[in-house]
């Protein structure tokens, strides 16, 4: 009973789990619900969806599932490659064009075509007018337009006019790096605790007590000490706009888990890269800005900092005076880098775009070098990593120990 | 006879979601974990079904300090200390020393208790962990005393969220889930028509309208909710502000009277004076 139900919810990425779907059935068999569709429909939702963010799913596969209609995708064989469909441009379309584009008809024939398309096609595709690919005008594809378009593969609407989503789960390379929630966040960035007593005393000291007890002549005296608390500094400095727009979400994420997660924690927004100004509050940057200068001024070497950024632009913008999209700067974004990463010595930069594009790109091959290879990518081992390397130069003595260790005398 | 499901009270209206997910966990003894926008009326449930259903409340508030051990029961063994050194004769009994958290108090109660665990996700993030077993079993171990103490009868424990720390999977399993949604415009007016009953109708509407409008306002930090609804109705009922305030062209233009009730930062009042300013630019 209902197994099919369950399987299907797995299957369609709600995260169910058996004693979940015992304790359904066991509020079935108290007669919970009466037996009206939608009380049923509650029921199963209260039991088996522990997150908001998860009802839509559970919205969709419960409605497929108990229209009792076939799964409209289950007819195609073909497996479609994700690398096909990763937005590698947008093609922006005149209105002209747009115009231009012809809806092919009713859902049936544009899902009918689709499966021919899909057996037809044997390669990769971009652009063009029929094939299955990225940011063209077929009526297939991601990134592109058409008003009676069909998604595969893309979360989230460019132009919102798809009529229907098909989101197939062997495209999961892209959900997995959504799955790293707020949680593991904190989980990754909790190594980066160091703890030291300040604050109020509130924590009884046992060995000063037992000792001051003792001077005292057997009389209790007690002793308290200031509870451990979280005592890394973290200084996140992050890229909006632009490039970024596409890793908003994993970015808040950071961002949020961050804040909670450390006492003194400061952050501060650049664009595209870290010239002679940051800004603290998005919707005031042109007015209300900090120099970096002051930035070094104020916080001292003991802040680590983590940089968040794509790095993906033209290199003229790390290298020359002027490079910068936004504004004239005087000097270069790459004399600015040096600058803060030679203040701070415990430093990272995480890069949410996927490693193996990382070195197709110049500047990212370049903000690499400049930042001493402590590039990472924005996954929980990246995180894991950037942590382990922020804690390690925490730790070790200063660099200058290793490597330089004077030859033993002869 | 005691009522034995939960449907709303004359004070409190719930959904019919709401109220399944209440039987659920009330038939099935499963702790009930409430997610929803501040001021939805989260922590105010658990009154309502205590109220309800006619048991004893039992409220634990969540802290940042506070540890999952502290709910159980907690070794005073300072007091123990002092009192050896005074030659009192309790401090041979250790259980003298044990003082009961609030679960143990609910576990021992004679009828099935209701328990509310209040904003579990204000503490630290091992918290939820550490509670595992207590709330599958509903049972745990006093190590101090060997004692191992058993709920009476299995407390309905309501839990609420506010989001702020994600909570593990592994709890998640153990619990129901219901997210209370931000109530359309029809509940709205039935949830203040229970709490002001004598409103004038056409002022409640011009209230709901200004309200839903605020609401609107793309980037508000806090958006305001049911309850600063409430307070905000109360202070117009009270201030006798007449409905023609709220309405017309004018009432689109500026702000709301007494909107220091809905509106609870600065940046929030300026993003809204900032619309309002650009709105009557475009008139």
């Amino acid at each position: 009973m209902l197994v099919r139900f369950f399987l299907d919810l797995r299957a369609g990425g709600v995260p169910v789990t058996l004693p979940e779907f015992l304790s359904l059935l066991e509020a079935l068999d108290a007669r919970v619900a009466s037996l009206s569709a939608e009380d049923f429909y509650h029921l199963a939702r209260v039991c088996l969806v522990k997150d908001e963010r998860h009802y839509d799913r559970f919205d969709r596969v419960f409605a497929e599932h108990f229209k009792g209609a076939e799964k409209l995708f289950e007819a195609f064989g073909v497996s479609v490659p994700d690398e096909w469909l990763r937005a590698l441009a947008e093609r922006v379309l005149t209105e002209e064009e747009k115009a231009r584009v012809k809806a092919l008809g009713g859902w049936d024939k544009l899902m009918e075509t689709l499966r021919q398309r899909l057996a037809e096609q044997q390669e990769r595709h971009e652009g063009g007018s029929k094939w299955i690919g990225t940011g063209g005008t077929s009526p297939f594809g991601a990134f592109g337009y058409n008003p009676e378009g069909v998604r595969i593969g893309q979360p989230g609407s460019r132009h919102r006019r798809a009529v229907k989503v098909w989101e197939r789960r062997e495209f999961a390379n892209f959900d997995d790096t959504l799955e790293l929630g707020t949680r593991n966040f904190k989980m990754g960035l909790r190594r980066l605790r160091r703890f030291a007593r300040e604050g109020a005393a509130e924590e009884l000291d046992l060995d000063g007590t037992i000792s001051a007890t003792a001077r005292n002549a057997g009389y209790l005296d007690l002793k308290l000490v200031p509870e451990r608390r979280n005592a890394v500094k973290v200084l996140l400095l992050l890229d909006v706009g632009g490039s970024m727009d596409d890793h908003v979400r994993v970015c808040d994420e950071l961002f949020s888990a961050a804040r909670t997660e450390f006492r003194h924690f400061e952050h501060f927004y650049f664009h595209n890269f870290p010239y002679e100004s940051l800004w603290k509050d998005n919707r005031r940057r042109q007015t209300e800005r900090i120099a970096t200068d002051q930035l070094i001024r104020t916080y001292g070497p003991d802040y680590r900092v983590i940089f968040v950024g794509d790095a993906t632009m033209s290199p003229y913008e790390i290298t020359m005076a002027g490079g910068s999209v936004e504004h004239w700067n005087a000097e270069a974004g790459v004399v600015w880098l040096q600058r803060l990463t030679a203040h701070f010595r415990h430093f990272v930069w995480l890069n949410p775009e996927p490693v193996e594009r990382w070195d197709h790109t110049p500047s990212i091959a370049l903000t690499r070098e400049l930042v001493e290879e402590r590039m990472y990518p924005l996954t929980l081992a990246g995180l894991d990593r950037a942590t382990a390397e922020l804690r390690r130069r925490g730790t070790a003595a200063p660099p200058a120990v290793a490597g330089t260790n004077p030859l033993p005398p002869p | 006879m005691k009522p034995t499901r939960f449907s709303g009270t004359e004070r409190y209206i719930a959904t019919p979601e709401l109220a399944m997910a209440v039987n659920a966990a009330v038939t099935l003894a499963r702790p009930l974990l409430i997610k929803g926008e501040p001021g939805t009326g989260k922590t105010q449930l658990a009154e309502e079904i205590a109220a309800t259903l006619q048991r004893p409340l039992h409220e634990w508030h969540i802290k940042s300090t506070s540890k999952a051990q502290q709910g159980l029961y907690e070794y005073d063994a300072v007091s123990r200390l002092r009192d050896s050194q005074l030659g009192e004769g309790r401090v041979h009994d250790i259980a003298n020393y044990i003082v009961k958290g609030k679960l143990w108090e609910a576990f021992q109660s004679d009828v099935q208790p209701v328990l509310l665990i209040d904003e579990i996700d204000k503490a630290d993030i091992e918290f939820p962990n550490d509670l595992l077993r207590e709330l599958d079993r509903m049972e745990f171990y006093v190590y101090e005393t060997r004692e191992l103490v058993k709920a009476k009868h299995r407390p309905i424990i309501v839990i609420t969220s506010n989001n702020e720390k994600e909570l593990p999977d592994a709890f998640l399993r153990r619990c129901f889930f219901h997210y209370i949604r931000f109530p359309d415009g029809e509940t709205m007016r039935r949830i203040v028509d229970v709490h002001y009953p004598g409103l004038k109708r056409e002022l409640l509407a011009e209230a709901l309208a200004a309200f839903f409008r605020l609401r609107e306002v793309p980037g508000l930090r806090k958006k305001p909710s049911t309850s600063e609804l409430l307070d905000w109705v109360k202070l117009l009922v009270a201030e006798d502000i007449p409905p023609e305030a709220l309405r017309g062209d004018d009432a689109k233009k500026t702000l709301p009277p007494l909107y220091g009730a809905l509106l609870k930062n600065e940046q929030d009042m300026h993003l809204v004076e900032q619309v309002m300013f650009l709105s009557r630019r475009a008139r």
